[in-house]
């Protein structure tokens, strides 16, 4: 019989989420929180140069003050544990925690040192004596292209960590065959997720156990294991324990070179070792920017407005080592068309070092920048046949009927209803309203402007960008993991086997358990294993858990349940077909016997004599659920699955710029969202909401600027400005359900919602603001007095 | 970011302070903190000792002395936003403190630490160049008291000697029977330091003709200005728009202006000008709106 | 130096530099790690506690600087072990948070506000978190959270349960 439940009873209800009670009082317990008895701590010496030779590094008046217990190099750090891991083949450019012999951005950690107190080493640091022999540098991507540019890896011969041009379909024969093209270059800024807890981890070597504990503020796919790698150890020799809140991550939130720093030196000093990154550090050197593009892009189309064909060129700059930044150009190829029926793209994704800092994971990997651009491209479209944007967006996306519809990327979109969404976005906002509305306030003299954007947002994430991008690397799944263990009295206990940081996972697998078993959720107790008792866990990235725990709870729940109905059809005498499961008991289907839960717990636990001949006492289950669509391997043309699931989002933005200072204003915004199944309401609107925030800054306020002297001028939140409630409009949401094929509950993605869009159509807005004075902005973030600056230059030109 | 190590001194009586102040060149007076001890966590500032003055009775107050209103340097930014005395006389003052940082920085900050802090683009050292305040500073060896337009001196720097204490600020109260005050700031956040702001009071007597008038700008290079040829031109005009255009563009253009970042030279300029010339027209029309 | 602290309505005593701002002592010296570290410049908020029962930086004071003022941490909100107060209770309610490293100071500042405004309109509300910076909700959960909070609070005229 089948396992699905007859009616949805908890998903999808509004339920409370159940992490809240504990940070309402201030009880989560984060990195910082964790106490470790007779800790020392550490604070870093950063490097004062964008590119220089470590000439020699003396430590001796640190350690001459009083407290201070050691001060570590690159060198010795280097010579103990193995390089970070570095997802491409590129072997020469080799990243360690601590630069070896070699500074390549500022802020880079030269040296470790290690104190009673975190003020007392900061003022060791101080004291640590660096000599530097600088060296040529280079910020900028496109300079760090040229032969002459300095190379920020020498060994490595060049710049250049990837450069892949991919074809899928007949280009140049479709943009020989259509009737317009168009041309433009759009820049992403360096931003990132910024969470206001800042990576934290405290290392404790245990010599007599041989084993390393690891409390740390992480969200990393197989985080013990890379540890385990850098560490020399067996990964069964490092145990990172999982029930540590997360202050936010959003992607960003993995410090594997803070782990490794701190692991060594709890070996090597045999005591327990705690670095949480001050505001500082972590702007400069946590190694957690955000991409840092340029792309140049070509549409073909024909005068009705149909896109054909696309090339697209970006240009990441990643900074000083590779990181995660090259695999974030690959993840958008699995969505490379948007929500849009182009026939054929060729794509050329390219990452250069430069001597910025690194990037890391951020919320999207990858996907809301190539959205912006995607969409700028179909805002030009229109544009330049004089068609309505939504009309022509209309005219350009896949149907309802054509899922699963297979990208030319090798991709197939599991499902979705882009009309409907947009046609009940543009009732709910009244279209005909709105746009009387951004024509009066451009009569009252301010420029007003209209925002749209169509995105998707691929989820249920596994990792094959790895093997598109590396050959070498064979990895076609990325699973999750759930069990459910009910104890002797009847009591549910289930696991997360990762980390949190804020996304409600033990609301998600007590909702789908209690749904799929028909007990109330509340009375599931969650836990957190550490990493050695946890089952296989690839972390809630590349929005995924929905998807991915939410499918192995549903299983491992349906396990149960067949057990359940195993013993309860045994003691019925009755076949497994002539029984019902309804609210933890089993009856028979005429109704004449029911056994209630606790009798079926009792038998599992206690009756071996009742149980059917072969079947385990006990009640136990569990589930490691491999990627829906996953499996399979990029073909050599570069063709792959990546994701399973496509949430949908259109977002409709009206705005208005004062255009004697630049400084814009959202007056409305609108976003209609499709993310199949519901399973928490308040958690799915949470996302959303923040993500558009989140976009907004991206768009309007935040970025890792350097100057010429590749100094990072936005090191604090007075420079770096992250949008307080002041800048974040009211945003309405409009819902719409397209169930998923794939997924156990019709479930999609909603973990990266609203920021994979907003960008886009912030963008969009402002230049609908602009078009009046035939300019428009091509860079994110706008900085409102560019937006000021640009607007008067344009009034100067009409006016001369 | 943990500060240098400090001493920590809570001294009872001005004097006490002063003593202290002179005895030590490495002290710093520390009030309300908000925007000292993010430098000191920075490590940009690196005193060897600081001298609390916050709960300095004498330092703390509003009063009204006829023809100035009188801030102690302490006064809790906060209490003086919300204070009877500033509304009616210090009308400007009572218009920026909206923002000025947040309400949770405003509890703690003082009006004098903003003062000494002397940040180009802060509020309130715009409000107190702009009206001319007096800042009065006591030293071991007496009171001196410091004309705004000789306070400021550059980014963070001031005319306090070496061992002063900021001690009080004389805001001038205005004789004129009706008077209109304006404040605009452009800023990223509604709660950041300015990339440019401006401020103007202006009064007028029975009839239309302007009789006084003052305005100046914030965030335009090393500390606020006021634009003194502006409002002469503008004294006996009837402020209208044409009259202020001509005056601001006059005065801007003498100006020199930083670009940064956050916004060009040429931006702070434009925009300044643009500011300069909404706080005139604002302040008109609020002092034309006065009962007479 | 030796600082005596009024905390949650208790005296507690300390031996700190003074260089250590209040936020590192309620955290290290009183293990009230409720108080969280963001940005120790003052701009973030998540280290909002109550002093005098007004919102204020923890991080933005010197612990020998807190003495003699009443301080409230969110370890002093909650009326008894297990039960919420109705703003805590309505953030729950809402959602007013994901990872809840803001979230403590969201509550400190939201009873605060109510306390003195027990009727906000939006734009008050808004204003009086905006310098609270929460990078996960986007705000609009938290708003409501508040806005509930205040109409739970209009209508609570059940008689105050007495104290044991």
């Amino acid at each position: 019989m089948s396992t699905a439940p007859r009616r949805l009873r908890y998903v999808s209800a509004n339920r409370r989420v159940r992490e809240d009670r504990r940070f309402v009082v201030g009880m989560g317990r984060y990195a910082a929180d964790v106490e470790a008895a007779n800790a020392l701590h550490v604070a870093l010496v950063p490097s004062a140069h964008p590119a220089a030779r470590i000439v020699s590094i003396d430590g001796s008046a640190a350690l001459a003050l009083p407290g201070v217990h050691y001060v570590l190099t690159g060198e010795e750090l280097a010579a103990a544990t193995e390089p970070l891991m570095n997802g491409l083949e590129t072997p020469e450019v080799k990243r360690y925690p601590l630069a070896l012999k070699q500074a390549r951005y500022v802020g880079e950690w030269i040296a470790a040192v290690v104190a009673d107190t975190r003020a007392l080493a900061e003022d060791a640091a101080e004291l640590v004596e660096v000599s530097y022999e600088p060296l040529p540098y280079v910020i900028d991507a496109e300079a760090a292209l040229r032969p002459d540019a300095a190379i920020v890896h020498p060994p490595h011969g060049s710049n250049v960590l990837l450069d892949r041009t991919f074809v899928w379909g007949e280009v140049e024969r479709d943009f020989a065959q259509s009737q317009r093209q168009l041309s433009f270059r759009v820049v992403w800024g360096r931003s990132s997720t910024v969470p206001i807890e800042t990576f934290g981890i405290t290392a404790i070597w245990d010599p007599w156990r041989e084993l390393l504990d690891v409390w740390a503020s992480i969200q990393m796919p197989k985080y013990s294991d890379q540890i385990a790698r850098a560490m020399r150890l067996p990964a069964n020799a490092v145990r990172v324990h999982q029930d540590v809140d997360v202050g936010g991550s959003y992607g960003v939130k993995r410090g594997i070179k803070h782990t490794i720093l701190c692991s060594y030196l709890a070996r090597r000093l045999g005591r327990p070792i705690r670095l949480i990154e001050d505001r500082l550090e972590n702007m400069r050197a946590g190694d957690a920017h955000g991409p840092d593009r340029i792309f140049d892009v070509s549409v073909a189309f024909n005068t009705d407005g149909i896109v054909r064909s696309m090339k697209m060129r970006a240009l990441d700059n990643v900074g000083a080592y590779a990181g995660r930044a090259p695999f974030q150009l690959g993840k958008p190829i699995g969505a490379i068309v948007g929500p849009y029926k182009i026939q054929s793209v060729e794509y050329r994704a390219q990452s250069v070092t430069t001597n910025k800092a690194v990037q890391e994971a951020v919320r999207g990997f990858g996907q809301s920048p190539t959205n912006y651009a995607i969409e700028t491209a179909i805002d030009k479209v229109a544009g330049a046949l004089r068609l309505d944007r939504i009309e022509v967006r209309r005219r350009n996306f896949i149907r309802k009927g054509e899922f699963p519809y297979l990208i030319p990327s090798g991709t197939r979109y599991d499902s979705g209803d882009y009309h409907t969404v947009v046609a009940k976005v543009l009732d709910h906002v009244g279209w005909d309203a709105l746009q009387t509305e951004r024509n009066r306030l451009r009569q009252s003299g301010l420029l007003a402007g209209i925002g749209i954007a169509a995105c998707l947002e691929p989820s249920g994430g596994n990792s094959t960008f790895e093997p598109l991008l590396n050959p070498k690397n064979t990895t076609s799944t990325w699973m999750e993991s759930c069990r459910i263990h009910v104890d002797a009295l009847g009591d549910i206990v289930t696991t997360v086997n990762t980390t949190s940081s804020g996304q409600g996972h033990e609301t998600l697998v007590a909702t789908v358990i209690g749904e799929v078993l028909e007990i109330d959720p509340d009375r599931i107790r969650v836990v957190r294993p550490d990493s050695l008792e946890s089952m296989p866990s690839n972390s809630p990235v590349g929005s995924r858990m929905a998807i991915m725990l939410g499918g192995a709870a549903y299983h491992a729940a349906g396990k149960l349940k067949q057990k359940l109905i195993g013993i309860g059809a045994h003691q019925f005498g009755a076949g497994e077909d002539a029984v019902v499961y309804a609210n933890g008991g089993v009856a028979t289907t005429a109704g004449d016997r029911r056994l209630a839960w606790a009798e079926l717990v009792n038998i599992a636990h206690r009756n071996w004599h009742l149980l059917p001949p072969g079947m385990e006492p006990g009640l136990e289950t569990n589930q490691i659920y491999q990627v829906p669509t996953g499996g399979t391997l990029p073909t050599p043309d570069g063709r792959v699955q990546m994701y399973p699931c496509h949430s949908f989002e259109f977002h409709v933005v009206l705005l208005a710029i004062d255009p004697d200072i630049g400084l814009p204003k959202i007056h409305r915004y609108v976003i209609g969202h499709d993310c199949g199944t519901v399973i928490n309401p308040h958690i799915v609107k949470g996302m959303t909401l923040g993500g558009i925030a989140h976009g907004i800054g991206a768009a309007l306020f935040e970025e890792f600027a350097y100057d010429d002297q590749g100094q990072m001028i936005t090191q604090t939140f007075m420079d770096y400005l992250l949008p307080s409630s002041q800048e974040v409009p009211e945003v309405e949401i409009v819902h719409h359900c397209t169930p998923s094929p794939y997924t156990v509950l019709g479930q999609k993605g909603s973990g990266e919602s609203g920021y994979l869009g907003a960008p886009a159509a912030i963008s969009s807005a402002v230049n609908d603001a602009l078009a009046p004075l035939g300019i428009a902005v091509a860079k994110l973030p706008i900085r409102l007095a560019a937006l000021g600056d640009a607007i008067a230059a344009a009034r100067q030109s009409s006016k001369a | 970011m943990k500060p240098v190590p400090f001493d920590y001194v809570r001294p009872t009586s001005i004097e006490e302070t002063c003593a202290l102040l002179a005895a030590d060149g490495d002290a710093r007076v520390i009030a309300g903190g908000q925007s000292l001890v993010p430098m000191l966590a920075m490590r940009l500032a690196r005193p060897a000792r600081l001298i609390d003055i916050l709960r300095l009775p004498e330092l703390s107050g509003v009063r009204d002395d006829g023809n100035t209103v009188v801030i102690g340097a302490a006064t809790r930014q906060a209490a003086t936003e919300h204070h009877p005395l500033i509304k009616a006389k210090a009308p400007l003052l009572a218009k920026v403190f909206p923002w000025i940082g947040h309400p949770a920085t405003r509890r703690r900050g003082t009006i004098g630490g903003s003062i000494a802090h002397a940040d180009p683009s802060a509020e309130i050292p715009l409000v107190v160049a702009t009206l001319d305040a007096e800042i009065v500073v006591r030293e071991a060896s007496g009171e001196t008291t410091i004309n705004a337009g000789e306070f400021f001196l550059g980014p963070m720097v001031t005319a306090i000697p070496q061992g002063g204490l900021l001690t009080e600020i004389r805001l001038p109260v205005w004789s004129q029977p009706r008077l209109g005050v304006s404040f605009h700031e452009v800023n990223a956040r509604h709660s950041d330091f300015a990339f440019v702001c401006a401020a103007a009071q202006v009064g007028f007597d029975e009839t239309t003709h302007c009789t006084a008038c003052a305005v100046g700008i914030g965030g335009l290079g090393e500390f606020p200005v006021r634009l003194d040829r502006a409002a002469k031109a503008l004294i006996g005009t009837d402020l209208d728009h044409a009259a202020i255009a001509d005056a601001v563009d006059a005065a801007m253009a003498e100006l020199d202006i930083w670009g940064d970042l956050h916004a060009s030279a040429e931006y702070r300029r434009r925009v300044g000008g643009v500011l300069a010339r909404r706080a005139l027209i604002d302040a008109r029309q609020a002092a034309l709106e006065c009962p007479q | 130096m030796k600082v005596q602290l009024s905390i949650n309505g208790e005296r507690r005593t300390a031996d700190v530099e003074p260089r250590k701002t209040l936020l590192d002592c309620l955290r290290e010296d009183f293990g009230l790690t409720g108080s969280h570290t963001g940005c120790e410049h003052g701009v973030c908020g998540a280290c909002t506690i109550l002093l005098d029962g007004e919102p204020v930086r923890a991080c933005l004071i010197f612990a020998v600087q807190a003495d003699g003022y009443e301080i409230t941490t969110i370890e002093g909100v909650a009326p008894a072990p297990g039960e919420l107060s109705v703003i805590q209770d309505a953030f729950c309610e809402t959602h007013g948070m994901q990872c809840g490293y803001c979230t403590p100071g969201m509550v400190l500042t939201a009873t605060a506000l109510l306390r003195d405004n027990p009727q906000p309109t939006r734009k008050e509300i808004v204003e009086a978190i905006s310098g609270n910076i929460c990078r996960c909700t986007g705000y609009g959960q938290i708003v409501e959270a508040i806005a509930l909070a205040a109409e739970r609070l209009a209508h609570a005229n059940a008689p105050q349960r007495a104290k044991p």
